[in-house]
């Protein structure tokens, strides 16, 4: 963990009620690492946690959506604003333990740290198939960044208004798709439901509330196989095995 | 000019008054990769009780103007990972002072897990939890009531042969002083206060209690002027030593709490939102006593 100055870069809407937020370290060369960042908003005693979306040499790109007065203010602020960031947090997902064929699961803004795990395998020359689900076309993110960089993307909307109609559960259980290891963000009624349905081995990231984000206060834990952990610092990955639900 | 910051505590001569609060700063270990420990006056230590408890469901976490809400519920390794794990990893990256905190469901319990923390090597201080306002039968039943406060203070000090009792006392009462002064009365070597305050948020789009407790400690800036009071009334009130703790979140906050009688500054909440915070303050001591003219910290104690 470091505690640095962030400076937005841009803050923009991409779609219903979410923003993609741009942001600058001081250092040009510094790659951001962790799954996640830990973002003091104006006005806020508690910092917002924020995966991690994109990551070059001196810039980071994250999602958000508007859910709360936090978020709110952080979708008022202009660019060249500094933020106090907590960064370097988090594990995040584990591109080598997907032998060759990865399948990915998101929903709604899960798709953003898919979206970096999808760079890293590409990277990693492994072969990458999306299945994205979304409440409805206007909330729709990185479809096309992900068709740029995927061997395959299958959307779900549950309205029908863009792609297959349904739940991302709807199109595993009628599609054919090749993996040897899966990955999946979303809802927690999703991952769940993911990872009932899917045979074999995957990891799920999770969201919860946090409080510090670094492992020191134990406001994030849940129950595990290996007993409680703390999502922040033991997590937000874990394997589908360890996850009690 | 040097500035001495160290005080006293119990006989423990410490570079300086800031400590992390209980709860606030894990088991320390998880901090040793990103500072420098040795710099904090002290480092209070997760609650712990006897038996491991995984705490309460999530949500545990919320927040308020000012501050924060936790129910974390206890959640901890059990006495014998402290004893066996947390401290003897914390000792090999950490030598100052080391102050286990200990909660319990009955009194044999308190007892129980005083006598292991204090028959443990590393542990300089044990504080007494008996104002956690998030678990049931145990924690703040047995603090807000004279008669039980000197009961567990009573057992505990019985229990530990060579370590200093602090007992950790709630605000969630009507006179703080009645309570300090029966736990004085049944040996304490000193007192914690305070712990946070009874509280709770809705999530008003579910129209339900946002934490799954239903209700929480309060903690941050918010409740800084609350805890200041209670902190000057019990320092006036009793003779033995008292630990600050409570919104405290810069320089002029520790200050304040020693003005008022506190021989030593707990910082709880704003480590949860800067875990650097501690050293921040360290740091900026010097120049804030500077401005106010004082030489030696130990001598504002108890001046306001």
């Amino acid at each position: 963990m470091r505690k640095e100055k962030l400076t937005i870069l841009s803050n923009l809407p991409v779609a219903a009620a979410i923003w993609r937020l741009e942001l600058a370290t001081e250092d040009p060369g510094r790659e951001v690492d962790g799954e996640f960042v830990h973002l003091s908003v104006p006005g806020h005693f508690l910092r917002r946690p924020l995966s991690l979306c994109e990551v070059n040499p001196g810039r980071i790109t994250l999602l958000y959506k508007i859910v709360g007065e936090g978020t709110r203010t952080l979708a008022s602020l202009p660019e060249g604003t500094i933020l106090d960031a907590l960064t370097d947090l988090g594990h995040g997902f584990h591109p080598e333990a997907c032998r060759q064929e990865a399948l990915l699961i998101g929903g709604g803004l899960g798709a953003a740290p898919l979206y970096l795990l999808a760079r890293r395998l590409k990277a990693a020359g492994k072969s990458v198939t999306a299945v994205l689900g979304f409440n409805r076309v206007e909330e729709v993110v990185l479809d096309a960044a992900f068709c740029t960089l995927c061997d395959r993307v299958e959307m779900t909307t549950l309205d029908g208004s863009a792609g297959r109609k349904g739940f991302v559960t709807d199109a595993l259980e009628v599609l054919e798709l090749r993996y040897d290891y899966f990955y999946t963000c979303g809802p927690m009624v999703m991952m769940k439901a993911v990872c009932a349905l899917l045979p074999g081995s995957g990891e799920a990231s999770l969201e919860e509330r946090m409080g510090c984000g670094c492992g020191i206060c134990y406001g994030c834990s849940i129950p595990t196989a290996q007993g409680p952990r703390r999502v922040c610092a033991d997590g937000p990955v874990f394997k589908k095995e360890d996850l009690s639900w | 000019m040097v500035k001495d910051l160290s005080v006293n505590l119990c006989g423990h001569r410490l570079p300086n008054p800031v400590i992390p609060a209980s709860g606030t700063f894990g088991f320390g270990v998880e901090m040793a990769g990103c500072m420098d420990l040795d710099v904090l006056g002290g480092i209070a230590l997760k609650g712990t009780t006897l038996a491991a408890r995984p705490g309460n469901p999530t949500p545990r976490i919320a927040e308020s103007p000012a501050g924060m809400l936790n129910a974390v519920g206890l959640q901890n390794p059990g006495i014998d990972a402290l004893v066996h794990e947390k401290i003897p990893a914390l000792r090999k990256v950490y030598g100052g002072l080391v102050i286990a905190n200990i909660s319990g469901f009955s009194i044999k319990e308190y007892e129980a897990g005083c006598a292991r923390a204090d028959a443990c090597g590393g542990i300089d201080l044990i504080e007494v939890n008996i104002s956690c306002p998030n678990v049931h039968g145990g924690g703040m039943s047995f603090g807000t009531d004279p008669f039980s406060a000197a009961e567990v203070t009573r057992a505990v000090k019985a229990a530990c042969l060579r370590t200093p009792v602090f007992i950790k006392l709630s605000p969630n009462v009507t006179d703080i002083t009645a309570i300090a002064r029966s736990c004085e009365d049944a040996g304490a070597d000193g007192l914690t206060l305070v712990n946070t305050f009874l509280g709770m948020r809705i999530d008003i789009a579910r129209r339900r209690p946002l934490l799954t407790n239903r209700t929480g400690g309060v903690s941050g800036p918010a409740i800084f002027p609350m805890a200041l009071r209670m902190v000057y009334e019990v320092a006036h009130a009793c003779s033995i030593p008292v630990m600050g703790c409570g919104g405290v979140t810069d320089t002029a906050g520790v200050i304040e709490m020693m003005m008022a009688g506190a021989a030593a500054v707990q910082v709880g909440a704003a480590n949860i939102r800067n875990p650097f915070v501690c050293p921040d303050i360290i740091r900026a001591l010097p120049a804030l006593m500077d401005r106010l003219g004082i030489e030696t910290l130990q001598d504002i104690i108890g001046t306001a």
